[in-house]
């Protein structure tokens, strides 16, 4: 265990976005919220789950809704840390630390804010290794844990335990649907996980990852290096493709943000272009026509210049990008994992091909 | 006779043109000084000596950086008063939390929190708080506070918490100034409450600047109604401009690219703006520069403006030109000290309008003093600038195909004659004040930006389409010349019931 700097939230922040592959959220209001409770004395602690004795208990939270409604209600430490204590009301049990949920956008902060209300540590992990549109997307699903209870609270007086869910689907369609009715924004606390499952199931280690890729960046800021270079470094990842965005095309259906976007080449990719598709999240890319690279592995498009992340919510005609994979964690290239999180669990009718095979 | 008079003040040039049936007639270029207006002042006599007819025009319209300017360098912005309606949500992030601490301190007089608000889908987020409202009046009235901002949740689709706290605001101190943020801004509570906080710290300055425009105006001789230029290339009168100073932020450069497609008659080309220590390159789409999709920082506060995506360059005519241990073209430059510091005026810099003079690309100062400049290096120094102007348009092309570059700018003498990606450089007359030309030809804007439910696509921009006009026409327009501009449609992913949000900017001309 050991205490976490505000610098550290700072790098978490932007690497986290990079893991967000394009989905997420911000995590800009999580940062500022941290800003918040780090000027009135609070220091977070970081924990290993080696720590963990097997029968501690794990809350796992995550911030669930609509990005853009986040952007007005904005997220609030308090709300969060009522799903946690909700919990262990519910259970009759105190948690020993927290987790996040998605290491991925703004959800890589919030067991951060939990856990400045809390007093309690934040476990080193989190159980996508990126971000995913949904609840059976996960490491613990892949491994068959048990979905329920779910505590979900509002920042109004309005709270839901979902006690239980015939199948992780049921668990995303019950909860999605309190969500919506709170006004699609709402502080959640998954099914507890134990110390065991944690070190079992978990993907451990991707909050020390995420700050490492924010680091990186930023130092090559400071040295006037090229940021993406810096990413692909640390983080054995691969370019993929760089060009200037050319067409952009969204629809929602089924509550997902899909759509595509094309990239034209620039610099050593001139002549070639590059088709994204994306629901929340980058899902494959096509070279010239050809599948190039796929789900699990992490699709992250970023800002030419800055390597700054961008959304799929913020892809914008004419923006120059970089296109970088970065390796997705072992559990998710399993054929199980595959079967959760493949392309064909996003209904593309690919075989999946690791580009780092 | 349809004459309308365009003023740009920059950070070194007060411009002055008369446009006269669509033609530049006359135009002038003073410097800017200290005050603003006696610049202003000076450059309208010096056009209404030229072009005795300006005294006659129907409209002047005015473009300047006064705003930002104050915003940037901490200066003559008020204490204001910030009320959030939005509790329980928000309660950690409260008004002023991500402002840098030197303009919070300056600015931040009381912060109110107080319970409303709405949802996405209209529906009310808790009650309205209207006791807590009256309370926090009477607190406004007793600080001496003479402006507030007011933000509510999901403002820009339901304003009827801002409007009721305005109601209230105006009953208890009806002389105080109001600044609502549905107003200024777009879906972001607090990049919206931003916008509304920096427009109220500026109204003061605002109305005193306004007004003294217009004093400048009658002063010369001028009874036309004075407008204000804003960000996208339009228009506002001055009566109701005084009370949105966040809107005119960055009509500069908005106005030279509007300048630019009126003088080449073109609305589909990159415009290159060369001043004398920066270029700017932006795109015209239907006339209008594109707009920046992503957050702006005015002064270190984050804010969702309407601005012109531009990109920058550190390169003009003042900018230095190094030789040694090899040469560097800037990003350095002597800027207005161009005059005194220049080789060819005497001093003893080298910049790139020496290296320009030496290669006969245009004349200026003593060409004699450049003389000796190597062949070599003034070619080496050219071929440097044109690889900078050639990536800079590159980065701004939105499609592979050869796109019309319009030069415009006092250093447009810089942009050479061919380019690869551009099909031609567009040299147009009166190119070094094309932003006062921008300012003289602005129309009226309207723009609407909301989640609409339940309504297919079409249905949701015709509806947008319909609240755009509404609004331009409520700022001036005529509702028979009204042009959509830009319509942009995003489904929201996790709302219900096909949700979209649909932006529609329209313009039109000014009403008679």
């Amino acid at each position: 265990m050991r205490p976490v700097t505000l610098d550290e939230i700072e790098s978490l922040a932007i690497g986290a976005w990079i893991l967000g592959t394009g989905g997420g959220g911000s995590p800009y209001l999580a940062l500022l919220n941290m800003r918040q409770l780090y000027r009135q004395g609070v220091v977070c602690r970081l924990m290993d789950a080696s720590e963990l004795a097997d029968d501690d208990l794990v809350a796992v939270v995550s911030n669930m809704g609509a990005p853009l409604v986040g952007q007005e209600r904005l997220t609030d430490p308090k709300t969060m840390a009522l799903a946690v204590t909700m919990m262990e009301e519910y259970l009759g049990r105190k948690f020993r630390a927290v987790m996040s949920l998605e290491i991925g956008g703004g959800n890589s902060i919030q067991p951060f804010m939990a856990a400045a209300m809390l007093d309690l540590p934040v476990i080193d992990g989190d159980c996508m290794g990126r971000a995913f549109p949904e609840a059976q997307m996960t490491s613990f699903a892949i491994h068959d844990l048990r979905m329920y209870p779910l505590t979900l609270a509002d920042v109004r007086d309005n709270a839901v335990v979902v006690a239980r869910a015939a199948s992780w689907k049921w668990m995303e369609r019950i909860s999605r649907k309190a969500c919506v009715e709170v006004g699609s924004i709402a502080s959640t606390c998954k099914a507890p996980r134990t110390g065991r499952e944690i070190k079992d199931c978990a993907i451990l280690g991707s909050t020390t990852k995420a700050i490492g890729i924010g680091r990186a960046v930023q130092a090559a800021r400071r040295a006037h290096r090229d940021p993406i270079d810096a990413v692909l470094e640390v983080e054995a990842g691969i370019k993929i493709f760089s060009g200037k965005i050319h067409d952009i095309a969204r629809r929602t259906t089924e509550g997902f943000l899909r759509g595509t976007a094309t990239i034209e080449g620039l610099d050593g990719f001139r002549g070639h272009d590059f088709r994204l598709a994306f629901q929340n999240e980058f899902a494959v890319g096509w070279l010239d026509g050809e599948p190039r690279v796929m789900t699990p592995d992490l699709i992250c498009v970023l800002d030419t210049v800055s390597g700054d992340a961008i959304g799929t919510e913020t892809l914008r005609y004419g923006q120059r990008v970089t296109v970088i994979a970065l390796p997705a964690p072992p559990i998710l290239l399993t054929p199980k994992g595959i079967e959760h999180v493949g392309p064909r669990a996003f209904g593309y009718d690919l075989d999946f091909r690791s580009v780092f095979a | 006779m349809r004459r309308r008079i365009g003023i740009d003040v920059g950070g070194t040039n007060t411009d002055a043109v008369l446009i006269e049936e669509g033609f530049v007639k006359a135009w002038v270029k003073k410097p800017t000084t200290a005050d603003v207006t006696t610049g202003i002042t000076r450059a309208l006599a010096a056009l209404v000596e030229q072009a005795p007819a300006a005294r006659d025009a129907q409209a002047a319209m005015i473009g300047t950086t006064h705003f930002t300017n104050a915003v940037v360098q901490r200066r003559d912005l008020g204490r204001v008063a910030a009320v959030r309606i939005g509790l329980p949500s928000g309660a950690s992030l409260p008004p002023f939390v991500d402002w840098p601490e030197d303009l919070a301190a300056l600015v931040r007089g009381l912060v109110v929190m107080l319970e409303g608000g709405h949802e996405f889908d209209g529906r009310p987020l808790v009650p309205f708080d209207a006791k807590g409202m009256r309370a926090a009046a009477r607190r406004i009235r007793d600080a001496g506070i003479r402006s507030v901002a007011i933000a509510a949740v999901f403002s820009p689709l339901n304003a009827a918490c801002e409007e009721e706290a305005a109601a209230v605001l105006r009953d208890a101190c009806p002389d105080v100034a109001v600044t609502l943020s549905h107003r200024l801004g777009r879906i972001g509570l607090l990049e919206r409450e931003n916008a509304a906080l920096l427009n109220a710290c500026l109204i003061e300055l605002a109305r005193t600047t306004t007004r003294a425009f217009s004093q400048a105006l009658r002063a010369s001789g001028i009874a036309a109604p004075l407008y204000l230029t804003q960000n996208d290339g339009t228009v506002m009168l001055a009566e109701v401009a005084e009370a949105y100073p966040v809107y005119s932020f960055a009509s500069g450069p908005t106005n030279s690219m509007r300048g630019a497609a009126f003088l080449s008659k073109r609305d589909e080309a990159l415009v290159i703006d060369v001043g004398g220590t920066t270029t700017d390159i932006g795109s015209l789409r239907h006339g209008f520069p594109r707009e920046a999709n992503n957050v702006v920082e005015i002064g270190g506060v984050r804010t969702l403006f309407r601005m012109p995506d531009l990109l920058s360059l550190g390169l003009g005519g003042g900018t230095i030109v190094s030789t040694a241990p090899s040469l560097r073209i800037g990003p350095a430059s002597v800027g207005y000290r161009l005059t005194a510091q220049a080789l060819v005026f005497g001093g003893d810099v080298l910049t790139v309008t020496d290296v320009a003079v030496a290669a006969g690309l245009m004349d200026l100062g003593d060409r004699k003093r450049v003389a000796s400049l190597p062949a070599a290096l003034v070619e080496e120094a050219l071929a440097r600038v044109r690889a900078m102007i050639e990536e800079g348009v590159d980065r701004m092309k939105t499609d592979a195909g050869e796109t019309p570059l319009i030069a415009v700018g006092g250093g447009s003498f810089l942009v050479p004659a061919r380019l690869a990606g551009v099909s031609e450089v567009v040299n147009v007359p009166h190119q070094a004040v094309a932003n006062a030309v921008g300012a003289a030809i602005a129309q009226v804007s309207g723009e609407v930006d909301q989640i609409f439910q339940d309504l297919s696509r079409d249905e949701a921009i015709a509806r947008a389409r319909q609240l755009a006009t509404d609004k331009a026409v409520a700022a001036g327009a005529d509702r028979a010349t009204i042009n959509v501009v830009e319509v942009e449609d995003l489904p929201l992913a996790y709302l219900p019931g096909n949700s979209l949000r649909t932006r529609v900017r329209v313009v039109g001309e000014i009403a008679r």
